[in-house]
């Protein structure tokens, strides 16, 4: 219910919104819940009168909606030019093996989530990687694989 | 008008401005193909399936978006055309799973046929095939995305023509597919059932929750006694699925070849039409009389049901709480005719043929029966009793005709008319002026409610009361009428006919593939002929329907009927 009155909040900031705020305001949800709950599309939709089909489709479009809410440990994959050219793929590649999860998507025990961008403006360390606001440089798959395995060991530790 | 000549594959042909090359072409019987196009909406030009060779022109066409000009020169069979066409027919194949043997559209899918059309046999672009969960989740539609080739002839349909929007493109790229939100299953979404995205899908991404299997079970179960009822829509139609031209009544014929098949009893849904132009007559006269809740609105269209359960609740009160002719056919079947026969009703086994995928959801409503029984156990489309038909080795068209079995054969034209929109309206009026004036109308044939028109409206005057009715078709056109009324207009309505698909249950989504409005005309016609050639036309004058209530109903509207032919109505929590 929390969140419920958040996302009338943000909707409420955009009074008079039309169809081409639907970006706008999808962007101003998933930054104040983290990601795009089905009530949030929901009353998206009500509010700017489209059905949640379309917006789920424009949605869906875009990379940078999430559906899911993020994990305790969000790891960021960097798939911009300078990070493909290091290896960033198989990196990637490794990471949806380990976690058994798809970028966008968050595991089940709700411990990891996982992210794919475009450029994080960080080239120079390429290839890179971000967990939960920390940087990794030249990260190889073995590298991460490690940085997951130290999180896991942390957490039955915690357990 | 302004007219000129253009000139394809050397023939001189007249054209119209501001027409595409598609339909000058179409006139003249030349046919090019096409995949997303869809008869009467705005072109889409997705495919390029229909791609024409222009003189003067450094690039192939798209005919069915591209505007004809005066001396146009075209060629729609040209070595590069054909090429063209060719290499987009492989392209959708590379990562189409070739299931054709086990596919619900086996031998009657366009892709299919295009490729063997165009002489494609081998596979010359190789993607991987694609894998994506089938949606059996829906009561009436189910869906196999990875047969989709993602014309989207089925979103428009469900957006432009329905108002719906269950559906639609989600991701991009090559991990396009259609969906809908969230990718849940149909079953939880707002998709109302029509069926009207099947009948425009070139591939079997789309089909029926097909029941052919349980009625075949039924039939060869001893202990089961199988009664079938076929609606209106149904004669005028299976003709077509047997290679026959549209237009002809098959009636006789089809209730041959269900007794052959082994229905112990053959029923006339229009029967209960009948018996539901008494119980609605009098429903709109008691609502006039005590100032009950206006327009009414019919209640005989299923995914109509649940569109304003889902999108205007707030007129579900407006609904006239008469359940379906299907529903009181099935109703009457498992209670009078039990008794009348001395069966268990527990022991029959309802079925029945409609023109539509909503009524297969309609019979498993849970408000649809009593004593743990359905009121309908199964429900077949037009195209699965020809299934049916084809599987028994039966072709209808060579049988000789029988008259169906009493005590719910008898019909008045005026029943068989629902299978047309305007055709409630029309039976409805012939009735309640009747029961209202104790007169019979002096013309029966009202041109007004009649015709392919997604609107149309007549005051009538019955007795001292001018009658405002409106008859619309396509979900659409609904919508737009229920804003008007929502707004505050449309104080001069009484009585509303809707009907989900455009043209009515002629056009309805359980019907033979493919959107020939010809075809639907020419159902149209021969139901109108069948009205204007048969001995009894009202339905307050059928026989069957009066004894009904003489041995067991009482009278409309009383206990009994409240109890087995009326039903409810709730608001739906779905994401719309
Ligand atoms: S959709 Fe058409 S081409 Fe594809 S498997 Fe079915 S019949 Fe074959
Ligand atoms: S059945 Fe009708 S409402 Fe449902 S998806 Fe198809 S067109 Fe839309
Ligand atoms: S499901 Fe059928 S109609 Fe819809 S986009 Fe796919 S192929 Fe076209
Ligand atoms: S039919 Fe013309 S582009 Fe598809």
């Amino acid at each position: 219910m929390e969140h419920a009155t958040n996302v009338e909040q943000v909707i409420k900031r955009f009074p008079k919104a039309g169809r081409d705020s639907l970006i706008p305001i999808l962007q101003a949800v998933q930054e104040e819940q983290g990601y795009l709950s089905e009530d949030a599309v929901v009353r998206i939709s009500r509010h700017l009168k489209i059905p949640t089909s379309k917006v789920y489709g424009v949605a869906t479009f875009y990379n940078q909606f999430r559906f899911q809410p993020k994990g305790k440990y969000h790891v960021v994959v960097c798939r911009g030019t300078a990070c493909h050219v290091k290896g960033s793929a198989k990196v990637l590649d490794m990471v949806t093996k380990a976690l058994k999860i798809e970028p966008g998507k968050t595991t089940r025990d709700k411990m990891f989530s996982l992210e794919v961008v475009a450029c994080m403006g960080a080239c120079g360390l390429a290839p890179v990687v971000n967990l939960n606001g920390e940087f990794y440089a030249k990260v190889t798959p073995m590298k991460l694989h490690r940085i997951i395995e130290e999180c896991r060991t942390k957490e039955r530790g915690n357990g | 008008m302004s007219t000129f000549t253009i000139e394809a594959n050397g023939q001189k042909l007249e054209a119209k401005k501001g027409e595409t090359i598609l339909s000058t072409l179409k006139r003249a019987n030349i046919k090019v193909p096409t995949l997303c196009h869809i008869e009467g909406l705005p072109p889409a030009g997705a495919c390029r399936m229909c791609v024409v060779e222009v003189e003067g022109s450094p690039n192939l066409v798209p005919s069915c978006s591209f505007p004809v000009a005066e001396g146009m020169k075209i060629k729609t069979n040209s070595p590069q055309v054909i090429h063209t066409r060719r290499t987009i027919i492989e392209l959708l194949l590379a990562n189409h799973p070739d299931d054709c043997l086990y596919c619900v559209r086996g031998g009657n899918c366009d892709l299919q046929s295009l490729a063997r059309n165009h002489g494609v046999q081998v596979r010359r672009f190789r993607g991987a095939r694609n894998r994506r969960d089938k949606d059996i989740s829906g009561p009436s539609i189910q869906r196999e995305p990875d047969k989709c080739i993602l014309c989207g002839k089925c979103v428009r349909i469900c957006e432009e023509i329905q108002g719906v929007s269950a559906i639609d493109f989600l991701q991009r790229g090559s991990k396009s597919v259609v969906g809908t939100a969230f990718d849940k299953g149909l079953n939880v979404s707002s998709c109302i059932n029509c069926g009207q995205c099947i009948v425009v899908c070139p591939t079997g991404a789309l089909h029926e929750r097909s029941n052919v299997d349980d009625v075949l079970r039924a039939l060869n179960d001893p202990e089961s006694f199988v009664v079938v009822q076929h609606a209106p829509a149904v004669s005028v139609t299976i003709a077509e699925e047997f290679g026959m031209k549209p237009g002809a009544d098959m009636d006789g014929k089809m209730v041959a070849a269900l007794r052959r098949i082994g229905f112990k009893r053959v029923f006339d849904t229009s029967f209960t039409a009948d018996l539901t132009i008494m119980e609605e007559g009098s429903e709109l006269a008691h609502r006039v009389a005590t100032g009950g809740v206006l327009p009414m609105m019919t209640s005989c269209s299923p995914g109509w049901i649940k569109f304003v359960e889902t999108f205007y609740p707030e007129f579900t009160p407006n609904l006239s709480t008469c359940k379906s002719p299907q529903q009181m056919m099935g109703a009457i079947v498992k209670t009078y005719f039990a008794q009348r026969e001395g069966l268990d009703p527990k022991k029959i086994v309802s079925i029945s043929i409609m023109p539509c995928t909503a009524k297969k959801f309609e019979a498993s409503r849970p408000e649809m029966g009593r004593d743990y029984t359905q009121d309908v156990d199964y429900v077949l489309t037009t195209r699965e009793l020809a299934d049916l038909f084809r599987i028994a080795g039966l072709d209808p068209a060579t049988m000789e005709p029988e008259a169906p079995d009493t005590p719910f054969g008898e019909r008045s034209s005026a029943g068989k008319l629902f299978g047309a929109t305007g055709g409630v309206m029309e039976a409805a009026v012939r009735s309640v002026h009747f029961l209202l004036t104790g007169k019979e109308l002096e013309e029966l044939k009202i041109e007004d409610f009649r015709g392919m028109k997604g609107s149309k409206e007549l005051h009538v005057k019955v007795g001292d009361l001018n009658v405002g009715a409106v008859v619309v078709s396509s979900l659409g056109q609904a919508r737009r009428l229920l804003d008007e009324i929502k707004a505050g207009g449309r104080k001069d309505i009484h009585f509303i006919e809707v009907m989900t698909c455009p043209g009515g249950c002629i056009n309805g989504g359980g019907q033979p593939i493919g959107t020939d409005i010809e075809a639907v005309k020419a159902r149209m016609k021969a139901l109108y002929q069948i009205d204007r050639d048969a001995p009894l036309r009202v339905s307050h004058r059928n026989k069957w329907v009066q004894r009904l209530y003489d041995e067991f109903l009482g009278k409309p509207l009383g206990e009994k009927s409240h109890q087995l032919l009326h039903t409810h109505y709730h608001k739906r929590d779905v994401m719309v």
